[in-house]
């Protein structure tokens, strides 16, 4: 209160911050960014609709790779550990975060999950984000990469509905591809819709369920995973 | 929707800045880019449900919105928006220069 002339008012004192809000998050990510480097785990960060073909494209890699690199998995969703449980049948050692209510994982699930699952020779890790186009784009999880599955049966403009998503991504993974004969799709829309939103549009077409189908992807992946300062550039 | 999550977590940096001092929060201000995935508005219908019984709870929200602007990194023209994000003088992929803003500006503490 004004102790000069007894008026009642209060004193208010600006505190200047800038701070980032997540900045907790941002800390907990780097720890666990650090932990994979230290084992030169290759980390995925996963995102797409609920549908888009998340867990179809894992289980497509760990046969693509068959057998040829270790693989792990950790899988978000609201309820239920059927995602976890496909990937484990697939080959890829999983586990699965219930967010309960959660929209989104954020980078202190991660670590729980990192004292939980055996990562010992594990070369990529795959986190496969809650089914979501909005909030698991901003929580940095410690991933190498991010990476958006876009199905094609989703709508052209998808990219430019949900800009903040496919502005972070490193490379989209359009899938479903081999449904396109039966759809009345334009994949050029896709493509542009992308660029809009977009600096460095990065786009793999994907069938998951068709031989040879995940064949651009594994070689994006193994490439990133050995020179990520060249593809980065 | 991860506004809520986003308000735990500005009440927890508003309390790390109020630390030991005997002062009540007055007023709370952040700035949210447009490209930050934050919505401005359930913001701060989440901030209303969430204030109460933290020491924001008497703390107004002042929401500084700040737009998306993607620019070249070597010419630095601003790219119109909805336009492809890359220069079309440089050829360079556009950078965003400002819009994912999730942050505490500053705070006003009531003092004695």
């Amino acid at each position: 209160m004004c102790t000069d002339c007894g008026c009642g008012d209060v004193n208010l004192v600006p505190l200047e911050l800038q701070t980032r809000i997540l900045a907790h998050n941002d800390g907990t990510a780097a720890h666990n960014r650090a932990h994979f480097r230290e084992r030169g785990i290759f980390t995925v960060n996963l995102m797409g609709s609920p549908g888009s073909g998340k867990t179809a494209v894992l289980e497509a890699t760990a046969r693509a790779f068959d057998g040829g690199a270790k693989l792990a998995a950790i899988a978000g969703d609201l309820a239920t550990e059927n995602d976890a449980m496909r990937l484990v049948r697939a080959g890829i050692r999983s586990r699965a975060i219930k967010t309960g209510q959660a929209c989104h994982l954020d980078a202190e699930m991660v670590h729980h999950e990192l004292h939980l699952l055996d990562l010992k020779g594990v070369e990529y890790l795959f986190i496969e984000n809650v089914g979501n186009l909005v909030c698991p784009a901003v929580y940095d999880l410690g991933q190498d990469v991010n990476v958006v599955a876009l199905s094609v049966t989703e709508g052209e403009d998808k990219p430019l509905k949900y800009p903040t998503m496919f502005a972070k991504a490193d490379v989209v993974l359009l899938t479903k591809t081999d449904l396109l004969p039966h759809l009345n799709v334009d994949v050029q829309i896709i493509y542009h819709a992308l660029a809009r939103v977009m600096p460095n549009p990065v786009v793999i077409p994907l069938a998951a369920r068709q031989p040879g189908g995940v064949d651009g992807w594994i070689a994006w992946l193994t490439q990133r995973r050995s020179a990520p300062e060249q593809l980065a550039s | 929707m991860h506004e809520y999550s986003i308000v735990q977590s500005l009440v927890d940096s508003v309390a790390a800045a109020v630390g030991s001092r005997e002062a009540s929060v007055h007023e709370v201000h952040v700035a949210i880019g447009e490209m930050s995935g934050v919505d401005c508005g359930l913001l701060t219908t989440a901030y209303d449900v969430f204030r109460a019984g933290t020491l924001c709870e008497h703390a107004s929200l002042t929401i500084e919105r700040i737009p998306a602007r993607w620019h070249c990194p070597r010419c630095d023209a601003t790219i119109a928006r909805g336009a492809f994000l890359r220069c079309i003088e440089c050829n360079e992929p556009a950078q965003l220069a400002s819009g994912d803003e999730i942050v505490l500006q500053r705070i006003e503490l009531e003092v004695a």
